[in-house]
């Protein structure tokens, strides 16, 4: 899976390529083939994080932890990359680096929130877990918020409507890049998680340890 | 029967409406060209190298970031399971 992902990462290039430049924008509105589908991994990654908290707290999962321990890191790596191409791209296209507007501002606080629980994970000692849990189900209330913020509030953003509305030879590079996305999210998750469920055992066998 | 004539000839009337709103695409949608815009002033290219950049260096770094701390963990995992043999 991590090859086929690196496989399509590699021709992504050339699909982008391939695509029109836009009316407006130009050439520049090609990082929006890697922007957007950063922005939907940030919040799936967030929503995943939501979701394995839930189980976590509500119905006593241990392993669920992990996997929304391994979401939640995934949602400040995506977020960031969402974060640092938005502003190159609205440098040329709107002339500002950024604007305080309801979407890009909601976007940092997810972003923020999700810096804060990795850092309460790793700090904050015992019973971290389900304040962190906590933490994450909080994050994922905002992901409808930013998703639906441009149709509400006064923005230069580009609304919900771009997507279904994009002409074929914008789109076709633009869900090849969301299924190069998915699938680099995907690999990513389950790696990490694995990484976190591997943990807990060597904590496990170290507790057995020095109970013997 | 009045009312019912009313309708139909509202209905008859916003159709026309409907048919060349749906026609036309809203606002803030895409409008691909085959040719750079002229005269712009800030070059794209440097922008676009930098965040296709950014999110390949970032995803390798991750990529190996992971790697590296899976490798240890399985390590001591393994040093322990022999250990309690």
């Amino acid at each position: 899976m991590l090859a086929l992902a690196a496989g399509m990462f590699a021709l992504a290039p050339f699909m982008i390529n391939a695509a029109p430049n836009e009316a407006t924008m130009g050439l520049v509105y090609k990082i929006y083939f890697f922007h957007m589908p950063s922005a939907w991994m940030f919040m799936v990654a967030a929503i995943t994080a939501g979701i394995a908290s839930a189980r976590f707290l509500f119905l006593k999962r241990p392993s669920a932890d992990g996997w929304a321990l391994a979401a939640g890191e995934l949602a400040v790596v995506f977020g960031a990359f969402t974060l640092v191409t938005g502003p190159l791209w609205a440098r040329k296209a709107w002339g500002v680096w950024w604007v305080w507007d309801a979407r890009l501002t909601s976007s940092l606080m997810l972003f923020m929130i999700f810096v804060a629980y990795l850092l309460l994970r790793k700090y904050g000692g015992p019973g971290s877990d389900k304040l962190g849990a906590g933490m994450a189900l909080f994050g994922m209330a905002n992901v409808p918020f930013i998703y639906v913020s441009v149709n509400y509030w006064r923005t230069f953003h580009p609304l919900t409507s771009v997507v279904p509305t994009l002409p074929v030879e914008m789109g076709i590079p633009l869900w090849y890049c969301v299924t190069a996305f998915t699938l680099l999210f995907i690999v990513l998750l389950r790696m990490r998680t694995r990484l976190e469920h591997q943990r807990a055992r060597v904590e496990a066998l170290y507790l057995l340890e020095d109970e013997s | 029967m009045r009312l019912r004539s009313l309708l139909l000839i509202a209905c008859l009337a916003v159709m026309p409406m409907a048919a060349h709103a749906a026609a036309q695409p809203p606002p803030g949608d895409f409008v691909p060209v085959d040719e750079t815009v002229p005269g712009e002033q800030i070059p794209a290219l440097p922008l676009i190298a930098a965040a296709y950049g950014f999110i390949w260096v970032g995803v390798l770094g991750y990529v190996w970031s992971i790697g590296r701390r899976l490798q240890k963990v399985e390590a001591e995992l393994a040093d322990l399971e022999s250990r309690g043999k």
